[in-house]
C-alpha cells in the first residue's frame, strides 16, 4: 500500500539497496557512507541521493543517526521503502526527510543510479525522468 | 490519516519547528501503524536517558530541542546511567558522566519530572480505567495495560517524547484492538518469579500485540512485574489478557520444558560475582520483602539493589534502607541493572539475578554472563 510518512518534494538519483538498512552500526554518522562490509552499499555515500530499500531494521536508536546524518549535511534528499518501520519513520521525521512506502511493483520499477522526482502532494509521488 | 485543522496547522509549522517535528513523528508513527487518527493522552513515560543508548547523537538532540521543547502533560522518565548522589564512588569515565548529565538537564529543562524509574506505575498516582497513556518503557506500558486498566502501546523514544510536547498519539493497535489470536496456557507447577518472568519472555516471543494467558493463579507484585518485564525483552507484544480467550484461539503450552528452553538461552554461569535486584527496579512492597528475608543475615558478596529515589525515601524512613545495608546491599537509585556502566566486562565475568529482562541485558549489552536463580535461592546460597 502506498503511504506517505513524511512529506516533501525533491528530485535527485536513486541509490538503491535490496538488504534492508541498520542505520545503527551500517551508516557512519559523520560521513553518511554505508561502514558495514557485510552491506551490499558498502563504500557508498547516502549524501544527496534518494535511498531506496526494502526496509529498516534492528535497533531504534537507528533514528538518531539518521537524525545525525541530517545534521552533518550527509544525509539522503529522500527515502522510499517498500515496508514501513518505526525506526526509519521516526529518523525520517526527527530530520524532516521525505518518507514514502511504495508497492513492490512500483519498488521493483526503480533502478539504481535512475533520476527520479518525489512530490508528496502529486497523486503519482514519483515520476522517472 | 485525518488531522484537524489545529493539528494540520501544527504540521506546517504555524506552532513553530518543534511542534511541527512532533507533529511529524505522531504522522509517521500514525501512519506506519494504521492509525486514522490522533487522540488526547494524558501522562507519558520517556526511554531514552541512558547515554549507553542514546550516544552522542541523542544528548546532541535533546540539548539542542531542550532550548524551545515543553511538554504539554505530566511526563516521567526512565532511569540514566548512575546514582547522581554517589557516582564519584563507581570511577566512570569524564565523558559519560559529563553527557549523562547533560541529558538530565535537558529532560528537566523541558518540564519532565525527573522520577529516573521504569516502575512509574508503583511511584505515581494510576488515573481511573481506560485513560490513554504513552509509555515507551516496555515493561512499564505491559504493566499499564495488563494490571493498571491504563491504554497504551508500546511506544518508541521518539513517538512517546512527541506525545509529551503535544499530548497526543496515534490511535492504532492497542489503543483500539486488543483481541489476541494466542492463548498461553500456564502448566508450570509452584511458580516464582524467574518461573513468571519465563512466561514473559515466551509469551513476548510468541505473541504479536496482546496475549491470552490461562491457568494464572494468585500472584504477587513482584511476579507481575517479572512476567511484564520478561514479555518487554523479547518482542513487541505490549498486553496480557488473562483468561482463555474465544474458543479459536491457537493453544500453547507453557510447562517445564519451554521453561527450560529459557532458562538455556539465558542462564550462561554457574555462579556470579556479583548480585543484582532490581530488574524493573524494586518497589516499597519488594524492599519491605527483602529486608525482611535478609534479618539476621548478610551476603557473602556484592549485592546492588535498584530503587526508585522516592522508594528509596520512604524505605529509609521506616528503617530498612538501614537493614538492608546492614545486611551487605548496595542501595542505587535513578538507575537499573539494564545497561548501567556500573557493571562492565573488566571487572566482573558474571552476574547473579533473579531477573529475565535483567539477565537478558546484562548478556547483551553488558557482554557478561548470567547465573538465574530465584530471590530465594539467592538468599539461601549466597548470604550467611
Amino acid at each position: 500500500m502506498k503511504k506517505i510518512l513524511v512529506a516533501g518534494k525533491v528530485q535527485g538519483v536513486v541509490l538503491k539497496s535490496t538488504d534492508p538498512i541498520n542505520f545503527l552500526g551500517t551508516v557512519d554518522k559523520k560521513t553518511g557512507i554505508i561502514s558495514d562490509k557485510n552491506h551490499h552499499l558498502f563504500g557508498k555515500s547516502l549524501k544527496g541521493t534518494i535511498l531506496v530499500f526494502p526496509s529498516g531494521v534492528g535497533s531504534s536508536v537507528g533514528a538518531y543517526t539518521i537524525y545525525s546524518i541530517k545534521s552533518n549535511d550527509v544525509a539522503p534528499l529522500a527515502m522510499i521503502c517498500k515496508k514501513a518501520d518505526l525506526t526509519v519513520a521516526t529518523g525520517c521525521a526527527l530530520a524532516n526527510i521525505p518518507l514514502i512506502i511504495i508497492t513492490e511493483e512500483e519498488f521493483s520499477s526503480i533502478e539504481n543510479g535512475i533520476k527520479i522526482s518525489l512530490d508528496t502532494d502529486d497523486t503519482n509521488l514519483i515520476h522517472h525522468q | 490519516m485525518e488531522l484537524t485543522k489545529q493539528e494540520e496547522f501544527a504540521l506546517k509549522g504555524e506552532q513553530g519547528e518543534i511542534m511541527q517535528m512532533a507533529y511529524r513523528i505522531l504522522v509517521a508513527t500514525g501512519e506506519a501503524t494504521d492509525a486514522e487518527k490522533l487522540i488526547p493522552i494524558e501522562w507519558t513515560h520517556l526511554s531514552g536517558v541512558n547515554y549507553n543508548t542514546i550516544g552522542d547523537a541523542g544528548e546532541e538532540f535533546l540539548s539542542s530541542i531542550s532550548k524551545n521543547a515543553r511538554v504539554k502533560v505530566k511526563t516521567t522518565l526512565n532511569p540514566m546511567g548512575f546514582d547522581i548522589d554517589n557516582v564519584s564512588n563507581y570511577g566512570l569515565d569524564e565523558n559519560f558522566i559529563s553527557k549523562q548529565l547533560s541529558i538530565k538537564n535537558s529532560y528537566e529543562i523541558m518540564g519532565v519530572t525527573p522520577s529516573f524509574s521504569c516502575i512509574p506505575y508503583e511511584i505515581f498516582d494510576i488515573p481511573k480505567e481506560g485513560t490513554q497513556v504513552a509509555f515507551a518503557e516496555s515493561n512499564a506500558a505491559i504493566h499499564a495495560n495488563s494490571y493498571d486498566n491504563l491504554k497504551t502501546n508500546k511506544e518508541s523514544a521518539f513517538s512517546a517524547l512527541a506525545s509529551a510536547l503535544t499530548g497526543k498519539s496515534p490511535y492504532s493497535s492497542l489503543r483500539k484492538d486488543d483481541k489476541p489470536n494466542i492463548t498461553i496456557q500456564m502448566k508450570v507447577k509452584n511458580p516464582n518469579e524467574l518461573s513468571y518472568g519465563m512466561l514473559g519472555f515466551f509469551a513476548g516471543k510468541v505473541g504479536d500485540t496482546s496475549v491470552n494467558v490461562s491457568g494464572l493463579g494468585e500472584m504477587d507484585k513482584r511476579q507481575c512485574k517479572a512476567m511484564c518485564g520478561g514479555m518487554g525483552t523479547s518482542g513487541t507484544c505490549a498486553k496480557f489478557i488473562f483468561g482463555d480467550g474465544d474458543s479459536d484461539c491457537e493453544k500453547i503450552d507453557f510447562d517445564e520444558k519451554e521453561m527450560l528452553n529459557i532458562h538455556d538461552e539465558l542462564n550462561t554461569a554457574e555462579k556470579g560475582d556479583i548480585i543484582t535486584l532490581g530488574s524493573p527496579q524494586l518497589g516499597l512492597d519488594e524492599i519491605t520483602e527483602l529486608s525482611e528475608k535478609l534479618k539476621g543475615r548478610s551476603f557473602k558478596k556484592r549485592c546492588m539493589v535498584f530503587t526508585p529515589r522516592t522508594v528509596k525515601e520512604q524505605a529509609r524512613k521506616v528503617g530498612y534502607t538501614n537493614e538492608l545495608e546492614r545486611a551487605g546491599c548496595e542501595i542505587l537509585s535513578d538507575c537499573c541493572t539494564c545497561l548501567t556502566p556500573l557493571i562492565n566486562k573488566d571487572n566482573v565475568d558474571a552476574v547473579t539475578t533473579n531477573s529475565i529482562k535483567g539477565a537478558f541485558y546484562l548478556k547483551n549489552s553488558n557482554g557478561v554472563d548470567v547465573n538465574l536463580k530465584s530471590l530465594s535461592q539467592i538468599i539461601e546460597d549466597e548470604t550467611r
